[in-house]
């Protein structure tokens, strides 16, 4: 937690960019507030046993974490986003019923999130089963609160990205050279990388308001400070060129 | 493939359910190298045709063609592209200088009874042009259709494509060319291939080329590094419940051998992810 009060604390905050801060229970929500943030998010999960393996509780148990956090937050007129994870399958439990997702969504929805990012944790997801779980929760929450969270595990984030805007999701999760994972789901690795993402939009005229030079620049940057590759294919074809 | 030595391009064979192409001449000048067209009379001796495989042979003029026939090809292609400065880079002649030949050549080659399938190159995007008018693609695609091939593959040859240039050219290709005589060939330069793939199979296309392990590319277009790995590919198929008639574990074990063989890095993500689990 001193780690993270201390990025908070030392990064220059940007007029028009959030700076969203994670906050498990009400300790942690209470810790990011002090120490600055403007915006908390929570991290529920689709699946029972990735939910104890990733923060020890039970589903339930952390719906109610998350409801003491959120309470306060909207006291204190602070957003929250909601996050759940493992919404095409489950490292642990494998398939993941649409059903349990758009249930998770719902209650996270109704306890006060302004948007619900779906993740698909592992990767292993595809167009189709994408359209599926996004068929049940678009039943419970409107498209406009909802957003997609792909990992590129299986090389599939960006295809399934497309059938999430096909079906009317506008926001996107994803990450500068594809950087981050999760260290609790094997074989984790990877984000969707921004710059591809960013050319695909860029390609279908969509307007992200994203500046794809800028964005390799950055890549490029904390490539070199992390000494890790880029996950970006656009990053690595134009340092190609 | 003109550097992966005999003994490797034996054991092609192992890629059975897959289409594979081998290089009667990839020289700028189109002139046959007879010594790498000994090297290719060796592989199509040297494996083994299985039945219901294809193993098409490019041809890029008569003379390729009776030397692949030759050789006892049973299958050829030719490439044509949709962009004139490429055409000249790449095969030392214009589009229509190509198509001149080709024509020969698929005459010859329906004489004969030999299918030919036809390629249209830079589709959505041309190394030195920059971008090419779906007109472009659909003009030279319908040559290529009337002239007698099978099947016309649109490759998008350096990887710029994204789903709406993919959209607007196979809009403009279908109005003339029936989508099942098509087929796409998406390079992964920009991390693009699988969302334009599935873009064509949401537009009626059913046949799809890759590589296994995403290997080859395009010595004559600067940047561009690998097909579509065949394995991510097939990922999302199965995903979709299309039936491709391809075990995924099998590519896969195909994949791993070839890529220890030739030394490279599977460019393949389903691939690195099972093996890192």
């Amino acid at each position: 937690m001193a780690d993270h009060t201390e990025v908070l604390k030392g990064i220059q905050k940007f007029p028009g960019i959030n700076y969203p801060v994670l906050t498990p229970n009400f300790k942690g929500y209470q810790a990011a507030v002090a120490a600055g943030a403007k915006e908390v998010s929570v991290f529920g999960a689709a699946s029972e046993l990735f939910t104890r393996k990733n923060i020890n509780c039970s589903m339930d148990e952390s719906i109610q974490r998350f409801s003491q956090v959120l309470q306060a937050a909207r006291a204190a007129s602070i957003p929250v986003r909601g996050y759940v994870s493992c919404v095409l399958g489950c490292p642990y439990e494998g398939k993941i019923s649409p059903a349990k997702v758009a249930e998770v969504s719902k209650k996270m929805y109704a306890m006060g999130c302004y948007e619900i990012s779906l993740g698909d944790t592992i990767g292993v997801g595809t167009p189709g089963l994408m359209k599926e779980m996004l068929s049940a929760v678009m039943h419970e929450v409107p498209v406009s609160a909802l957003a997609v969270h792909c990992h590129d595990t299986y090389g599939q984030a960006l295809a399934n990205t497309l059938m999430a805007l096909q079906m009317g999701v506008s926001v996107v999760d994803s990450s500068v050279a594809g950087l981050g994972g999760c260290p609790y789901a094997q074989g984790a690795s990877g984000n969707l990388a921004t710059e591809d993402l960013v050319y695909m939009l860029a390609g279908l005229g969509i307007h992200t308001g994203v500046n794809l030079q800028k964005l390799l620049e950055a890549g490029t940057f904390i490539c070199q400070v992390l000494n890790r590759k880029t996950g970006s294919k656009v990053a690595q074809a134009t340092c190609k060129l | 493939m003109g550097n992966v030595p005999s003994a490797v391009k034996h054991c092609l064979s192992y890629q059975q359910l897959l289409r594979e192409h081998l290089w009667i001449a990839d020289s700028v000048t189109g002139v046959l190298d007879p010594s790498q067209m000994a090297d290719h009379t060796e592989v199509m001796k040297g494996i083994h045709q299985y039945p219901g495989v294809r193993y098409p042979v490019l041809t890029p003029n008569l003379q390729g063609f009776h030397r692949a026939v030759a050789a006892g090809a049973t299958e050829i292609s030719v490439f044509g592209a949709a962009s004139e400065s490429f055409s000249k880079k790449n095969i030392n002649c214009s589009i229509e200088e190509s198509m001149e030949k080709f024509e020969e050549v698929v005459k010859s080659a329906r004489h004969m009874n030999i299918p030919a399938r036809g390629y249209v190159s830079c589709v959505l995007g041309c190394p030195y042009e920059g971008s090419i008018t779906p007109q472009k693609v659909t003009e030279v695609s319908k040559r290529l259709y009337s002239m007698g091939c099978y099947e016309i593959s649109l490759g998008d040859t350096i990887g710029v494509g994204t789903p709406g240039s993919m959209r607007r050219m196979l809009e403009s290709v279908m109005k003339e060319i029936p989508p099942s005589v098509l087929a796409v060939h998406c390079h992964d330069t920009y991390g693009q291939a699988l969302a334009n793939i599935l873009t064509a199979l949401q537009m009626g296309i059913n046949v799809v080329d890759s590589a296994v392990s995403g290997l080859g590319g395009c010595p004559y277009a600067k940047g561009a590094s690998g097909n579509v790995a065949t394995e991510d590919l097939i990922y999302m198929l199965n995903g979709l419940g299309l039936n491709t008639g391809v075990d995924l574990y099998k590519v896969m074990e195909a994949g791993n051998f070839i890529c220890k063989a030739v030394n490279k890095t599977t460019n393949s993500k389903v691939a690195q992810a099972s093996f890192n689990a």
